[in-house]
């Protein structure tokens, strides 16, 4: 547990660092197409400064925004306010602020800075579906992100690299819809910069997959296996954690606000296809180890 | 000239280590002391709800008076406890007691669907599994504190500076004893 906190505390301090120089060499590569390249490396340090700074100070909401959650009172869900806190006690941190994510496929995550900044969302669908045991599971397996500070990690990651994989979905998107049906008549001025924003928006869109690629590296697979043993340690039931992700194997995952940049935040990885499991893609950016893997590893403890 | 050295490095060494083994226990013991608290807190919110549970049970099952004088009973006697080993007895009464008036309102099916009776129900399950969370925490460090007081060499600074074990909290598991599956 010790060893895992330090482990993460370093890792988020070299993700830091790479992202930082990353950011300020992109910066200063497209300064020196602009003709003034430290001009472009000033303002991508101020950028990048920003960018990380609100990363670790705001990454929380910034993922619970993105999530469209909403913060639940005691008197709405007395039940998962009940569980939360009664967890928390058991792991010796203080209570998380509680969150519902207006999605119907069952899934949660945690996230925040540290266990006094931390929050547990779940989702409409988990309510729907889990008992009162099998949410234990759940929220067991959150808090044991949170006790790890797997939260911290995991929150930089999804809002510092995440940036950049929005942005290139921001721009292909537009790409998209101006290929197709747009772009009447607006070659008149603004033919350089459309020609800058394009280039800007190819490299984005060639470097989101790698960025994607990252994520996935990033997070490793055994942070999942970690916390549902360190779940289950704290809630002293395994089979509440198995019979909740049973539940998740038959359940469907697709959810509105499925995207890459989030994706290893959530207890169960969320598709974007409604119907299908999950696309090609999805399966090449996947961030979590399969269920049937993670049960058999709790039903050996 | 060398040894002297060695005999300085030496105590240096472990006048670090004391220190270190020193915040340890005062890290643990202030640990312990907090989920001692947490699960004081945990009963005293459990004592607030049996008048309310017993009130409403009364409403639909006037006549079974020896479960409400039973649980009555048995929480004024928890609430006058001393001590961690008295403290674990006189709760046991207490969930004794709240299982038997759970099992009666069972038998009263307009009860069962008495929203306030459903509430003060949810209210109950919760605070019992947040007390049987906060014993596991606090036997869990009480675990540490003590094996750090029975073991060497950190047995030495306990003994220099009195740092004793505790007691566990032995209750039977209110919610997690005989193992239901759904709730």
């Amino acid at each position: 547990m010790y060893e895992q906190i330090a482990a993460n505390r370093r890792k988020t301090v070299v993700l830091l660092v790479v992202a930082f120089v990353l950011l300020v060499g992109v910066g200063y590569a497209i300064g020196l197409i602009f003709g003034s390249g430290w001009f472009g490396l000033a303002i991508a340090i101020v950028l990048a400064v920003l960018l990380q700074l609100s990363a670790y100070y705001s990454g929380d909401r910034i993922v619970l925004a993105s999530t469209r959650a909403r913060e639940v009172s005691l008197e709405e869900q007395p039940r998962l306010h009940n569980i939360v806190e009664g967890l928390a006690i058991a792991a010796g941190v203080p209570k998380p602020r509680v969150w519902v994510v207006p999605e119907q496929a069952p899934n949660a995550f945690a996230t925040g800075r540290d266990p006094q900044h931390a929050s547990v969302a779940v989702t409409e669908g988990l309510l729907a579906t889990m008992n009162r045991i099998e949410l234990e599971g759940v929220i067991g397996h959150e808090l044991a992100h949170v006790v790890d500070r797997d939260i911290l990690y995991g929150t930089i990651v999804a809002t510092v690299i995440g940036a950049v994989v929005l942005l290139s979905e921001f721009f292909m998107r537009s790409l998209w819809w101006g290929g197709i049906g747009g772009r009447r008549g607006d070659d008149r001025g603004g033919g350089a910069v459309d020609l800058v924003l394009f280039a800007i928006g190819f490299a984005l869109i060639i470097l989101a997959p790698l960025f994607g690629q990252l994520i996935r590296l990033a997070v490793s697979r055994n942070r999942e296996y970690l916390a549902d043993a360190q779940g289950a340690m704290l809630t002293r039931y395994p089979p509440g954690l198995v019979s909740a992700l049973r539940k998740l194997q038959a359940a469907p995952t697709a959810m509105r606000s499925a995207n890459n940049a989030t994706a290893h935040l959530w207890l169960n990885q969320p598709s974007r296809v409604e119907g299908e499991r999950m696309s090609t893609m999805e399966r090449l950016f996947s961030t979590h180890p399969p269920i049937a893997e993670r049960i058999r590893r709790l039903e050996e403890m | 000239m060398l040894p002297l050295w060695i005999v300085l490095g030496v105590l240096a060494a472990v006048l670090v280590w004391g220190v270190f083994t020193y915040n340890r226990f005062v890290r643990i013991r202030t640990r312990v002391d907090n989920g001692w608290s947490q699960i004081d807190v945990q009963l005293r919110r459990r004592y607030d709800l049996i008048p309310n549970l017993v009130e409403t049970v009364k409403g639909y099952a006037a006549h079974e008076r020896e479960v409400f004088e039973h649980v009555t009973q048995a929480r004024a006697d928890a609430i006058g406890a001393q001590g961690v080993g008295p403290q674990a007895r006189a709760e046991d009464q207490v969930t004794a007691g709240l299982r038997q008036l759970m099992a009666v309102a069972e038998a009263y099916p307009e009860l069962k669907a008495n929203r306030n009776f459903l509430a003060l129900q949810e209210e109950l399950v919760g605070t019992e599994s947040k007390i049987a969370y906060a014993r596991q925490f606090y036997n869990d460090q009480v675990t540490r504190l003590n094996t750090m007081v029975g073991t060497l060499p950190s047995r030495l600074i306990a003994k220099l500076f009195g740092f004793g074990e505790r007691a566990f909290f032995d209750i039977e598991d209110p919610v997690r004893g005989p193992v239901q599956v759904d709730l």
